[in-house]
């Protein structure tokens, strides 16, 4: 099962699952990315240390995808 | 670190991307800007000594100036991984739970015991914190590494500390240079001159990422 997340003031929160065989939780799940991208969110998808990659449509293969705000220099 | 370019990049369009030789360059500028700031003070204390052993009161004076001056440099750089406020403590461990699935067993320990996450990158050994970053350069031993702080943080106040870090070390990971490049240098310079300025468990971080 795959995971779409968002950080947010509760640790986090699951906007969505779906898996390969599940079409209507999959365009569930591509709603709920888009509106989040809308809102200004980031998704990355982390490869483990050193590697994680932005991506602007939702990899409906990947198991964790993290929804992310900007950063700033402080 | 993956290849493509952070998104924040755009909000500092006129900043040069980091890179190897430019962080090299601000090493030296810093140090540089050290140098400049306790040389007149240490030529005061000079003068004022053999104009009259009277006046070795206020040499001693300039001598305390040439080295507060960087010193307190250090306590700003060391200043960006300082703990801050914990809030909602379900939140926390939430949050806490991510964080640690996106690290290994090595620097969930670290964290556990430091506050900090240890991230191996291409320009050196990042110490990621909640409002900000660590990066040690240079070559193994106890004196030979040097120190970046970097001033970065999410701005949102109300995500708890473990999601600030989480947000931090995956923009790391998107783009290790693009990273440098949005965020502020507080302070570059000896790590002994930061180690001292901080708390007393965020030291062992630096020590693991010296070795490291």
């Amino acid at each position: 099962m795959s995971r779409l997340i968002r950080m947010d003031s509760t640790g986090h929160s699951t906007l969505a699952e779906w898996s390969a065989a599940d079409a209507a939780a999959a365009d569930a799940a591509v709603r709920a990315f888009r509106e989040q991208l809308d809102q200004g969110y980031y998704a990355v998808v982390s490869q483990g240390e050193g590697h994680a990659e932005q991506v602007r449509e939702l990899p409906l293969d990947a198991e964790l995808v993290i929804l992310r705000r900007p950063i700033a220099g402080g | 670190m993956s290849a493509a370019a952070l998104p924040e990049l755009a909000g500092v369009a006129w900043r040069p991307r980091a890179d190897e030789r430019s962080l090299r360059r601000r090493e030296r500028l810093w140090t540089l800007t050290t140098v400049a700031h306790a040389i007149p003070f240490v030529a005061t204390a000079g003068l004022l000594c053999a104009i009259s052993p009277v006046l070795i009161p206020v040499a001693l004076l300039a001598l305390v100036q040439a080295w507060t001056i960087p010193a307190l440099y250090a306590r700003r750089g060391a200043f960006v991984v300082a703990p801050r406020r914990r809030g909602d403590a379900a939140a926390e461990r939430t949050a806490l739970g991510l964080l640690g699935d996106l690290v290994g067993h090595d620097a969930r320990a670290l964290h556990a015991r430091t506050g900090l996450v240890l991230e191996r990158g291409r320009l050196g050994v990042w110490l990621v914190g909640e409002a900000g970053a660590l990066l040690v350069r240079g070559g193994r031993g106890t004196t030979s590494r040097r120190v970046l702080c970097w001033c970065v943080r999410v701005p949102a106040p109300d995500l708890p500390s473990s999601d600030r870090i989480a947000h931090l070390l995956l923009a790391l990971r998107e783009d290790e240079a693009g990273f440098a490049t949005v965020a502020n240098l507080a302070f570059a310079g000896a790590r002994w001159r930061v180690r001292r300025r901080l708390p007393r468990p965020v030291r062992e971080a630096l020590d693991v990422a010296a070795r490291t």
